[in-house]
């Protein structure tokens, strides 16, 4: 069964987030969703470069009172 | 997954320097790409354990970076080498100097390297220089 996982790396700078977000990934299944919670706009942009690189599937980017969220699908 | 190999080059023992080579050793390695990392010089001596004296910085970006939660530098440089393909090499001829042994190092450092390896490896690789 996925789960939703959140990351909270707010208040940490790039590359930290995106640190965080790989660490969460080792320790998930494939299919479990993850929500970065950044307040770096940097890592905001980066991070769904690195999932698309990587292959992983991005799913959304919002943003709300200077914080991030970017949720992504662990897909290997 | 991306490919190719970076090898990048720690001389300086600067805040600034140490930062920018840890992030992109560590985003590469995370990115799927082979990273070598060679520290030599003034680069070398952060790397010993239990060495208290902090990177000084060169200007008002290291300044900053102290007072924020940047990732320190040797904490990307440590997760470049467990979540990544990433090789940290201590220079042997720093360490001759320095008169350190491996076990003195931090422990995510591979063995001692010398000058001909190190540009055998990197001979088919991108080179970094800090």
């Amino acid at each position: 069964m996925a789960e939703k996982k959140i990351v909270d790396g707010r208040g940490s700078f790039c590359p930290g987030p995106l640190m965080e977000l790989i660490v969460a990934l080792k320790s998930s299944q494939i299919g479990d969703e993850l929500e970065v919670l950044s307040t770096d706009k940097g890592s905001a942009n980066d991070i769904p470069e690195w999932v698309r690189k990587v292959g992983h599937e991005y799913i959304s980017t919002t943003e709300d009172a200077g914080v991030w969220h970017i949720t992504i699908r662990k897909s290997k | 997954m991306a490919t190719g190999k970076i090898c990048v080059v720690v001389v300086s023992g600067s805040l600034e320097r140490l930062q920018m080579a840890a992030m992109v050793a560590s985003v590469a390695a995370v990115s799927g790409q082979e990273v070598l990392v060679f520290l030599s010089m003034n680069a070398l001596t952060h790397f010993i354990k239990g060495r208290a004296i902090k990177a000084p910085h060169e200007g008002e970006m290291g300044a900053l970076m102290s007072g924020k939660k940047v990732p320190e530098f040797k904490t990307l440089f440590e997760q470049a080498v467990e979540l990544g393909d990433a090789k940290v090499y201590p220079c042997s001829m720093a360490m001759d100097v320095l008169g350190v042994e491996q076990q003195d190092l931090e422990s995510y450092l591979t063995e001692a390297t010398g000058l001909t390896k190190f540009l055998d490896d990197a001979r088919d690789g991108q080179v970094w220089t800090f």
